[in-house]
C-alpha cells in the first residue's frame, strides 16, 4: 500500500480553482518530483499535503489513515515533515534550538515538569539535544550548532533548514524547491546530500523544484501540473519528451 | 560553586533583609518600596512572557492583577478575620500565618482562570486585534468589580491590613516582606525554568516564525495557552501580594494606566529578556520614587524662584507625563530596551563562571 495517497483533491480559493483532481500515490521511499510552471499550484499542494488548507474535495490518506482535516502540527507528528521555498528558520534562535523546537510532537513531558525539572524532563531534554546534536552532525552543521541562522550564508540556511525537517524522523520529507537560490557548486552538494539522505534513512522524498538537473538526477518519478491540473506523469526520461510538458514550459509554437 | 552562587546570594540578600527590617534599619517607607519592587518585578517578567517572547501584544496586565488581588484578599479576610462582609472568620486568625501562601495561590490560579479570556481568542487573533481583546478583557473585570457592591465596588475593598497584623501576633515577623520576597524569587525561578525549556521555547518559536512553529509540530494553541496562563496567573500573584501590601484594594487602581507601567517596564527592560526585566522593574520603582521627591524639589524650586503662580502646585500628577515621555525617548533612541533581546550573561560573559545560564 502506498506511503502517501492522495486522491482527487480539489482546492478553490473563493471562485479560483488552484488545485484540481489532484490524485497521486508515493510508495514507501520513494523518490518523487512534483514540478510545473511557476502558478501551477505546487505549493498548494504540498500547503494541502501538510495541514495548512483543508481540501475542498478529495482525501488524504497517511500511511493508511486519513489525515484530511488534520492541523499542520498533527500532519507533522504523523511522519510527514517538510521544508519552504522560502527559508522559514527561526533567525534569533540558535541553530540547535531551532532543531530542538522540531521536537515538541515528541516532548514526552508537560508544564510542571519544566517547573520542577524532574528526572523525565532532564533525561527528555538531554535526550532531545543529543538527537539534534546528531542530526546536525550528519548534515555536516555541528560546528554551527550554536550561530544564529540569521549569521549563516544562504545555503547554510537551507541545509538547517532539511536539518530540522530530518530531526523530525519523518517517514515522508518534503522539499519545497531546495534548490532555489543556490549556486551551481551548492546544487550539487545539495543533489549529494539528497541522494545520501534518501539511501541512510530510507525515507520517501517529495520535493518541488524547477532546476531540471536537480529532478533529473534524484527522482524515478515525477509529475508535473499546470494551472492546477494534471498535465502529465511519469520516468524522468517520458517527462523530457512529453509534448504538453514542453508546451507548458515554453509556450505553444502555433501562431 | 555555579550551582550555589544564586541561592547563596539571595539567601543573604534574605537575612540582611529581614535584619534591616527587624532593627528598624530600613524604615517603613523604604520596606514598602522594596515590596513594590518585588511586585513590579513579578509583572513586568510575567507581561515579557507575552509581550517579550510572545511578540504579542497584551495591555491589560492590570486586570489580571486585579483578579488575583481581589481573589486573594477577599479569601484571607473571610477566612482569617473578622470583618463587616463574611462576618466570623472562617478557620480564625492564628491559621494565617501557615495559609497565607494558599491564599495566594487561590489569587493566581483565579487570575490565570481568567487569564483564558484572552488566551483562547489569541488561537486566531494575533497583533493589534489581540491587543484590543487584552484591553477588552481587562475592562470587563475592572467594571465587575466595580458593579458588585458586596465586596466594596468602587469603593475598594479593605480589611487585609488586619490580617498582617494578625500573622505579626502570632509569630512577629515582617511576613508582608518574607512574602513578597518569596514570590518574586518564585516567579522568576518559574520563568526561567519555562522559557528555556525546549517546551517553553515554542513560546520564541510563535513570536519570530508562527507557521514555521505549527508546521515543525509545535502544538501553537497549547503553547500559547499555556503562556497567558503563567503569566496571567504570576501577575495574580503580584495583585495578591500588592492587596496585602497596601491593606486595601481599589478598582481604580488596576486602570489601562497601571498596565502601561508594566508595559514601560517591559519595553524598558528589552523584549524578551528576563534579566531586562528584572533590572527595568527595580529601576522604573527607583524613578518613580525619586520623582516623587525630585516634583516637590522642583515645586519649591519653581515657587522659589516665582517662574509659577502661587496658587499653582506641581504635584505628583506630572508623573504621567514624564514617564509616557520616557517611553517616547526610549522607543526614538533604544527601540530594543536596555537588554534587547540578551540576557545578563550575554552582556557579561564574566557572570558565566559564577552561574550556569542557560538550560
Amino acid at each position: 500500500m502506498a506511503l502517501l495517497d492522495v486522491k482527487e483533491m480539489t482546492q478553490y480559493f473563493g471562485g479560483l480553482c488552484a488545485v484540481s483532481e489532484f490524485t497521486v500515490a508515493l510508495e514507501q521511499g520513494q523518490m518523487a518530483a512534483l514540478i510545473g510552471p511557476n502558478g501551477a499550484g505546487k505549493t498548494t499542494v504540498f500547503n494541502l499535503v501538510s495541514g495548512f488548507y483543508k481540501p475542498t474535495r478529495g482525501e488524504i490518506i497517511f500511511d493508511g489513515q486519513s489525515i484530511k482535516g488534520l492541523k499542520p502540527h498533527q500532519v507533522t507528528s504523523r511522519g510527514i515533515a517538510r521544508t519552504f521555498q522560502n527559508i522559514r528558520l527561526w533567525f534569533e534562535m540558535t541553530v540547535l534550538d531551532n532543531i530542538r523546537i522540531a521536537q515538541h510532537h515528541a516532548l514526552g513531558y508537560g508544564l510542571f515538569d519544566c517547573f520542577l525539572r524532574t528526572p523525565r524532563y532532564m533525561r527528555r531534554e538531554r535526550d532531545i539535544e543529543d538527537h539534534a546534536m546528531e542530526v546536525l552532525s550528519r548534515l555536516g552543521l555541528a560546528e554551527v550548532a550554536n550561530e544564529l541562522p540569521k549569521n549563516l550564508p544562504y545555503g547554510v540556511q537551507r541545509l538547517v533548514e532539511i536539518a530540522r525537517a530530518l530531526s523530525i524522523k519523518p517517514k515522508l520529507l518534503m522539499l519545497d524547491e531546495p534548490a532555489a537560490g543556490l549556486n551551481s557548486a551548492d546544487v550539487e552538494g545539495l543533489i549529494k546530500l539528497i541522494g545520501d539522505i534518501h539511501r541512510d534513512y530510507g525515507i520517501a522524498i517529495w520535493m518541488i523544484e524547477h532546476q531540471m538537473d536537480v529532478v533529473m538526477s534524484l527522482c524515478s518519478w515525477i509529475k508535473v501540473i499546470d494551472f492546477g491540473a494534471t498535465i502529465a506523469e511519469g520516468t524522468p526520461e517520458a517527462i523530457q519528451n512529453n509534448p504538453d510538458v514542453i508546451k507548458a514550459y515554453l509556450g505553444d509554437d502555433t501562431i | 560553586m555555579q550551582r550555589l552562587t544564586v541561592p547563596a546570594l539571595l539567601a543573604c540578600l534574605f537575612g540582611v533583609l529581614l535584619w534591616a527590617a527587624g532593627t528598624g534599619a530600613l524604615n517603613v517607607y523604604w520596606q514598602s518600596v522594596l515590596m513594590f519592587m518585588g511586585v513590579n518585578i513579578i509583572l513586568a517578567t510575567s507581561l515579557n512572557i507575552i509581550n517579550g517572547n510572545m511578540g504579542e501584544f497584551s495591555c491589560g496586565h492590570a486586570g489580571f492583577m486585579a483578579v488575583g488581588a481581589y481573589v486573594s484578599s477577599l479569601l484571607s479576610v473571610a477566612l482569617f478575620t473578622k470583618s463587616q462582609v463574611f462576618g466570623e472568620p472562617l478557620i480564625g486568625p492564628s491559621a494565617a500565618v501557615w495559609l497565607f501562601p494558599l491564599v495566594l495561590i487561590a489569587g493566581a490560579l483565579a487570575a490565570s482562570l481568567v487569564g483564558l479570556l484572552v488566551a483562547i481568542p489569541s488561537f486566531k487573533t494575533r497583533g493589534d486585534y489581540l491587543a484590543i481583546i487584552t484591553i477588552a478583557a481587562a475592562y470587563i473585570v475592572k467594571s465587575t468589580i466595580e458593579n458588585i457592591g458586596a465586596i466594596g465596588g468602587a469603593r475598594g475593598f479593605m480589611g487585609m491590613s488586619a490580617v498582617m497584623s494578625a500573622m505579626n501576633e502570632t509569630i512577629n515577623l515582617p511576613w508582608i516582606l518574607i512574602w513578597v520576597f518569596v514570590g518574586t524569587v518564585f516567579s522568576v525561578w518559574l520563568i526561567r525554568r519555562f522559557i528555556y525549556s525546549t517546551f517553553g521555547k515554542g513560546v520564541d518559536a510563535i513570536c519570530q516564525d508562527e507557521i514555521a512553529a505549527e508546521i515543525m509540530s509545535v502544538n501553537t494553541d497549547r503553547v500559547k495557552l499555556v503562556a497567558f496562563m503563567v503569566s496571567c496567573g504570576l501577575a495574580g500573584l503580584a495583585g495578591g501580594l500588592f492587596a496585602h501590601i497596601l491593606g486595601y484594594v481599589n478598582p481604580g487602581t488596576f486602570t489601562i494606566l497601571k498596565s502601561t507601567e508594566i508595559m514601560v517596564m517591559v519595553y524598558l527592560g528589552g523584549m524578551g529578556s528576563l534579566s531586562g526585566s528584572v533590572l527595568a522593574a527595580i529601576l522604573m520603582t527607583l524613578l518613580i520614587e525619586y520623582l516623587r521627591d525630585a516634583f516637590g524639589f522642583l515645586n519649591t524650586f519653581l515657587h522659589y524662584i516665582s517662574v509659577i503662580p502661587d496658587s499653582y502646585e506641581v504635584t505628583q500628577v506630572w508623573k504621567w507625563v514624564v514617564i509616557p515621555l520616557l517611553l517616547v525617548l526610549l522607543m526614538q533612541f533604544r527601540p530594543e530596551g536596555i537588554m534587547g533581546r540578551r540576557e545578563l550573561a550575554d552582556v557579561f560573559p564574566g557572570l558565566r563562571k559564577f552561574y550556569k545560564f542557560k538550560g
